[in-house]
């Protein structure tokens, strides 16, 4: 393994499942009186900040709507689809969705400032060498969910598409705008290290990901005994595990297992993409970035 | 007034726990008692009521069985009897069920699913408190009033074979009987078979009435292996052929005297899924309960259904059945189809006698018992059952008397059954004044405590109570004069019986001072806040206290986990939380150290944190980064190396694998035990290996868990302590060899279980010396207080002595927690907190964390079944409570003690490392600096190290030979 890869993978990702409120606090100490520039040139950069801010806030509603395609569409074209019931069906609809729309802003918009070499073996070793980030990230997530408790043997599909989702909204936004450069990826998330708002934004959906999957595994201890818990239960004919199914005289239910931490990453990923133009609106005034 | 911290600590505690003792007399529900029940014979039996004509029955109704056999076999669920088990391995009792002349009922215990309280609530019919499952292990005599002493006192004769709890309970009782012990758990067949040996003879001689049997073997096997073991099946077979037995034997012999004999079939509790018992699931609440009678002929064709009943309405069942009264204190109401063979008169004299005992023990226990329900049909039906009476002895019209006479019955079991609810429901009552009291108490110190915490935190460990001054305010005479008025109300308004109007009133009083002292605290120490924090905010220069993300991640963590406290699934899977926070911290963690490590370059001065290459490992107390930074010359600051930069290659990797290692060790002990409630059932290691077939993996695994607890343990201790813990440990093996829960390898055969006593108190006297030992040398450190590194040793010598004695109490299979919560100490000591520097706060609650995880991944939960009793008997010969009660504690909480332990000794190493550091840098390579930074750094707050000696002798020092101090 390249162990500049399995460094940055080790250190960057995990983290994050912690690190958002002490990043946000990060951002006050970010405001640095900005007495060096003489107006004009503040005015200009003001601008050219607003610009950018209304691209960021689209880009982030197309992503959103990118979710909400995948909710609907696949109804039109597949039998019994529904989220719970066919849950794994729409995570692998809703990773792909996500990813496509990704991509497709990386090339529309070019955020970040084309490299300077653009030769077609360069550009097609760069999208093998995403693909294999992409991959490594998947496997890295599902041996943390292992660690955290996710069954060992059973359930692994399940717990493997889970991971695929969440590096869908955390590491194919960084491989688009970072590209495969652990350098950047290490600087992005360091403390002081963001240079432009689209890397700010970033830095904020991915850390709230993390952390609408992390809140997410809260459910899975109730036990679903109260009248509505059973309600949802009954409506939906799932099972949290096999002791419920055999108790409610069911022989096969669909799994319940990765559902609430999947929805908890999908509402972590689209709480990130709603408030980080706001969040960055409304710092606007006290953001600066060095250049890099 | 100004105290230490620790004497306020302790002060707080004790509050509290005063706090906590009256709140829980008030949330257990007192028992429900009758009062005058000391000589109940003298008490002559309820007469039939009569409307005008006087009935000439007066005496108790004569028994209607001769002889009785109480068969109780522990643990017997109800499905093992009435479901599929019962019908493949009970084939006997299923006849009977199903055809014979018996009636069967599920039968409902109460809480708590103990057997002793059980056995009580059998015999008694009333409901015993939560107390007395402390009093399981060791039951005093029962002196309340029961089935047992009335039939002694009526001249039965009694015969026991079975648990000894009973021998406990009715001493004297019994003309023959044999204890079994309940406390050697892995032995299931020799504790039946000492019962069953003297069936044969028994069972021919006829001169006894009563014959109680109490198999252990059943709820044997249900600890050990659980409820869906295979040995079940065995065991339920061997007891199908004992009943069979049992009642052929009883039929014979009422072909000779005909005469009705009954043969009873109990269980005292269920079983859970886990095996365990003594919490409130379905399966340990649901009971089977047969009454084999020749009394009970059926028709063909007549299903019988097994009813739901309650538990307490034996002992009345009984007690009628043998012509006893019933029992004072049963809750109980008879069980009908018992007596529905008889003529009217008599079952209406039987739910009378029966309906008249519930009514006076209602009386008694409740103020207002014309308004119950119960009691007013009670008086209907006593009504009614005087005009039967009546035109039963004038002989009237048999249809009218056969119509009025099933009216009566119906008004009584109505009667009984109201009366019964309302009995039990008077035991679930709260004393809610107790509570409220203790609940005030509990809030107020706390609130107390946790103003204090920055005072009492800094380094001079004193902190100022105000005390003094709110005693002699206005407001406490006030609040004190207001609560006593609200007690005299409380407490002459109040119906029920309330504890704390018990109490003295000079009692009463001093409670009520104390609470209002510790409001007036409270609220100065508020006020004093105030004051402090306005001040603190004009003070520009005050500098911000920056906090890393693992100390926002411990806060919200240790928040978070109080609040999922308020939901029960929450409680029930509280393992789930800690291994949750565990991981999450391992992961915060390994950020922290892969940021330390790689992106270095990219952080500001104020992150980066050395100090001195010769400063290798210095305390977590030297963590304050902006003031060392402000300290150091700014070249040394940009360029300085971190710790980790100072470690060697191979350190640094450890360092860097450290957490994924932790992750790993904590993902095996998760699949060790599961525990719980919701996912108990799924199969695990620990389960796996405590299979018989299995055996010689679990030696292979016990034999290298000890080694590896003797490899990590050894190396800080003395060399006497060394050698007394190999053999100490190479005793432990024996100990479990003996027992036979592990195997020799020269020893194929392992026929010959002994309780293994003997290598037990090898162990016990190898772990009193260690801890002895370490107790010298902690001594000697307090009389020679320049050497700090005996204190060191002395406490190292105390935690290995614990670990030892954990190593003797935990099961075979249990060992690798042990190994692996050693293990992880070392790691973390080693390669995380020293290297990262973390503050004592901070340790001290990952060292919480990590305990309360070791507690579950021991496979406790939050359930008293899962308390592992064996572990109390280990080299005790005979059941003495102080010592069983000790090592029971200490084996259920080994984890938590173990790392408390180790926090004590691995902060008591720092700090005296710390000092010689301090000496050697500040008289040595002058840097007088640092010696003021850290004193600074106490100034604020934030270390617990208060020897401010050391630090200005050393600045001192370096004043006196001319260097140069700039403040």
């Amino acid at each position: 393994m390249d162990p500049a890869l399995f460094r940055s993978s080790l250190s960057v990702w995990p983290s994050f499942l912690l690190v958002s409120a002490p990043v946000l606090f990060d951002y006050a100490s970010q405001r640095v009186p900005r007495c060096s520039h003489s107006p004009w040139i503040a005015s200009q950069e003001n601008t050219m900040k607003d610009t950018d801010i209304k691209r960021l806030l689209y880009t982030h509603l197309l992503c959103i709507f990118s979710i909400i395609l995948s909710i609907f569409i696949p109804s039109f074209f597949l039998e019994n689809f529904s989220i719970l019931e066919t849950h794994l069906t729409w995570l692998c609809i809703c990773s792909v969705f996500v990813t496509a729309v990704n991509l497709l802003l990386y090339l529309v918009v070019k955020p970040n400032a084309s490299s300077k070499r653009s030769s077609l073996s360069y550009k097609v070793t760069r999208f093998l060498k995403c693909c294999i980030y992409f991959l490594m990230s998947c496997f890295f997530f599902h041996v943390i969910f292992v660690l955290y408790g996710a069954p060992l043997i059973e359930l692994v599909l399940e717990t493997f598409l889970f991971a695929v989702i969440l590096s869908t909204f955390t590491t194919v936004p960084c491989l688009c705008l970072l590209g495969p450069n652990i350098k950047a990826w290490l600087r992005v998330f360091s403390r002081n290290g963001v240079t432009s708002i689209w890397e700010n934004s970033l830095q904020i959906t991915t850390i709230s990901s993390f952390i609408g999957t992390w809140l997410g595994a809260f459910p899975i201890p109730l036990d679903w005994e109260r009248p509505w818990q059973m309600a949802i239960e009954r409506k939906y004919k799932m099972c949290r595990s096999l002791y419920v199914c055999t108790r409610h005289g069911a022989s096969h239910c669909p799994q319940v297992w990765p559902i609430s931490c999947t929805l908890g990453a999908t509402f972590g990923y689209v709480a990130g993409l709603v408030i980080s133009p706001l969040w960055i609106y409304w710092n606007r005034k006290q953001l600066t970035y060095k250049n890099h | 007034m100004r105290l230490g911290s620790g004497t306020f600590a302790a002060c707080c505690v004790v509050i509290e726990v005063l706090g906590v003792a009256l709140f829980l007399r008030g949330f257990f529900p007192t028992p429900v008692r009758s009062s005058a029940r000391t000589e109940h014979q003298a008490e002559p039996p309820a007469p039939e009521p009569s409307a005008g004509a006087s009935s000439n029955w007066t005496k108790l109704p004569p028994p209607l069985f001769r002889k009785v056999v109480i068969m109780l076999i522990d643990g017997l669920r109800d499905d093992f009897v009435f479901g599929s088990k019962g019908v493949k391995f009970m084939p006997y009792t299923t006849y009977l069920v199903e055809k014979g002349a018996s009636h069967s009922f599920v039968a409902e215990a109460k809480l708590p699913t103990v057997t002793m309280p059980r056995i009580k609530a059998l015999m008694t019919g009333s409901l015993p408190g939560f107390i007395d499952v402390v009093r399981n292990l060791n039951s005093p005599a029962l002196l309340e009033d029961n089935v047992i002493t009335q039939a002694k006192a009526a001249g039965k004769r009694i015969i026991f074979y079975g648990d000894e709890t009973w021998v406990k309970l009715f001493p004297r009782h019994f003309v023959e009987y044999d204890g079994t012990t309940s406390f050697f758990v892995s032995d299931y067949t020799e504790v039946d078979d000492n019962v069953t040996r003297h069936l044969d003879k028994v069972l021919k001689r006829g001169d006894w009435d009563v014959l109680i049997l109490h198999y252990l073997g059943l709820d044997h096997i249900g600890h050990v292996s659980g409820p869906s073991s295979p040995l079940i099946g065995h065991k339920l077979r061997e007891m199908d052929s004992i009943l069979m037995k049992i009642h052929t034997s009883l039929l014979s012999e009422e072909r000779e005297t005909l005469v009705p004999n009954l043969l009873v079939l109990c269980g005292d509790h269920g079983m859970s899924e886990t095996g365990g018992h003594g919490a409130s699931s379905v399966e340990e609440l649901n009971t089977a309960l047969i009454l084999i009678s020749s009394a009970f002929e059926r028709k063909p064709g007549d299903i019988r259904r097994p009813k739901h009943v309650q538990q307490t309405d034996l002992a009345a069942t009984l007690a009628i059945g043998l012509g006893l009264p019933i029992p004072g204190n049963s809750v109980g109401s008879l069980l009908f189809p018992t007596v529905e063979g008889r003529p009217v008169r008599e079952q209406l004299r039987f739910l009378h006698l029966n309906a008249v005992q519930l009514s006076k023990l209602l009386q008694e226990n409740v103020p207002s018992y014309t308004k119950e329900p119960g009691f007013e049909q009670f008086k209907m039906s006593e009504r009614l059952h005087g005009n039967w009476i009546r035109l039963y002895l004038e002989e009237n019209n048999s249809e009218v008397l056969f119509n009025l006479g099933a009216k009566v019955r119906r008004q009584y079991l109505d009667a009984l059954r109201t009366l019964s609810l309302s009995l039990s429901r008077q035991v679930a009552q709260y004393d809610i004044y107790s509570m409220l009291v203790g609940t005030v108490m509990v809030l107020e110190v706390l609130a107390l405590l946790l103003l204090s915490i920055p005072q009492a935190l800094s380094s001079e460990a004193e902190l100022e109570v105000p005390l003094w001054s709110p005693v002699f305010s206005l407001l406490f005479y006030l609040m004190f004069l207001v609560l006593s008025a609200l007690h005299v109300i409380v407490c002459t308004s109040t119906e029920s019986s309330c504890y704390f109007c018990g109490l003295s009133w000079l009692t009463a009083g001093g409670v009520m001072a104390l609470i209002s002292a510790l409001l007036c605290a409270v609220g100065s120490a508020l006020a004093k806040m105030f004051a402090d924090g306005k001040f603190l905010s004009k003070n520009p220069a005050h500098p911000k206290a920056r906090w890393s993300e693992l100390d926002v991640l411990i806060l919200l963590g240790t928040t978070g986990h109080v609040l999922s406290l308020g939901a029960s699934s929450f409680i029930e899977e509280e393992h789930q939380t800690w291994y949750f926070l565990i991981n999450t911290l391992c992961l915060a963690l390994c950020h922290e150290i892969y940021r330390n490590c790689f992106l270095r370059d990219d952080c500001e001065p104020q992150q980066c944190s050395h100090v001195e290459e010769g400063f290798v490992s210095p305390a977590p107390a030297l963590q304050d980064r902006s003031i060392r930074c402000n300290m150091l010359e700014p070249h040394r600051v940009s360029k300085g190396p971190t710790s980790l930069d100072t470690l060697r290659g191979y350190e640094k990797w450890m360092v860097l694998a450290s957490p994924w290692v932790i992750l790993t060790c904590c993902r095996l002990l998760r699949s060790l035990n599961q525990t719980g409630v919701q996912w108990a059932h799924r199969p695990d290691l620990g389960h796996w290996l405590t299979s018989s077939d299995h055996k010689a993996e679990l030696s292979v695994l016990a034999a290298l868990s000890l080694i590896l607890i003797f490899a990590l343990v050894q190396r800080r201790c003395s060399l006497t302590s060394k050698v007394a813990m190999a053999l100490g440990l190479l005793g432990v093996y024996c100990y479990r060899a003996a027992i036979g829960n592990v195997l020799f390898p020269w020893q194929r055969d392992s026929k010959d279980i002994s309780k293994g006593v003997i290598e037990a108190r090898f162990v016990h006297v190898f772990v009193l010396g260690i801890l002895f030992t370490g107790t010298k040398d902690l001594l000697k450190s307090q009389v020679i207080a320049a050497d700090f590194t005996i204190k060191t040793v002395g406490l190292w010598e105390i935690y290995s002595g614990l670990v030892l004695l954990a190593a003797l109490l935990f099961r075979p299979h249990n060992l690798p927690v042990l190994v692996f919560s050693l293990f992880i100490q070392t790691i973390m000591t080693k390669f995380i907190w020293k290297p990262l520097r973390h503050d004592a706060a901070e340790i001290t609650i990952m060292h919480y964390w990590f305990g309360q995880a070791f507690f579950y991944f021991q496979g406790n939960s939050n359930s008293i079944a899962t308390v592992d009793v064996s572990a109390g008997f280990v080299g005790l010969d005979t059941y003495m409570e102080v010592p069983a009660m000790f090592l029971t504690a200490f084996a259920t909480f080994a984890g938590p003690v173990l790392w408390a332990s180790h926090l004590v000794s691995f902060l008591s190493s720092e700090t005296s490392r710390t000092r010689t550091n301090i000496l050697q840098i500040c008289i040595g390579p002058r840097r007088p600096q640092i010696a003021k930074a850290i004193l600074r750094k106490n100034k604020a707050g934030g270390i617990t190290i208060p020897d401010f000696q050391i630090y200005y002798g050393a600045i001192i020092k370096e004043y006196g030979t001319g260097t140069e101090i700039d403040i």
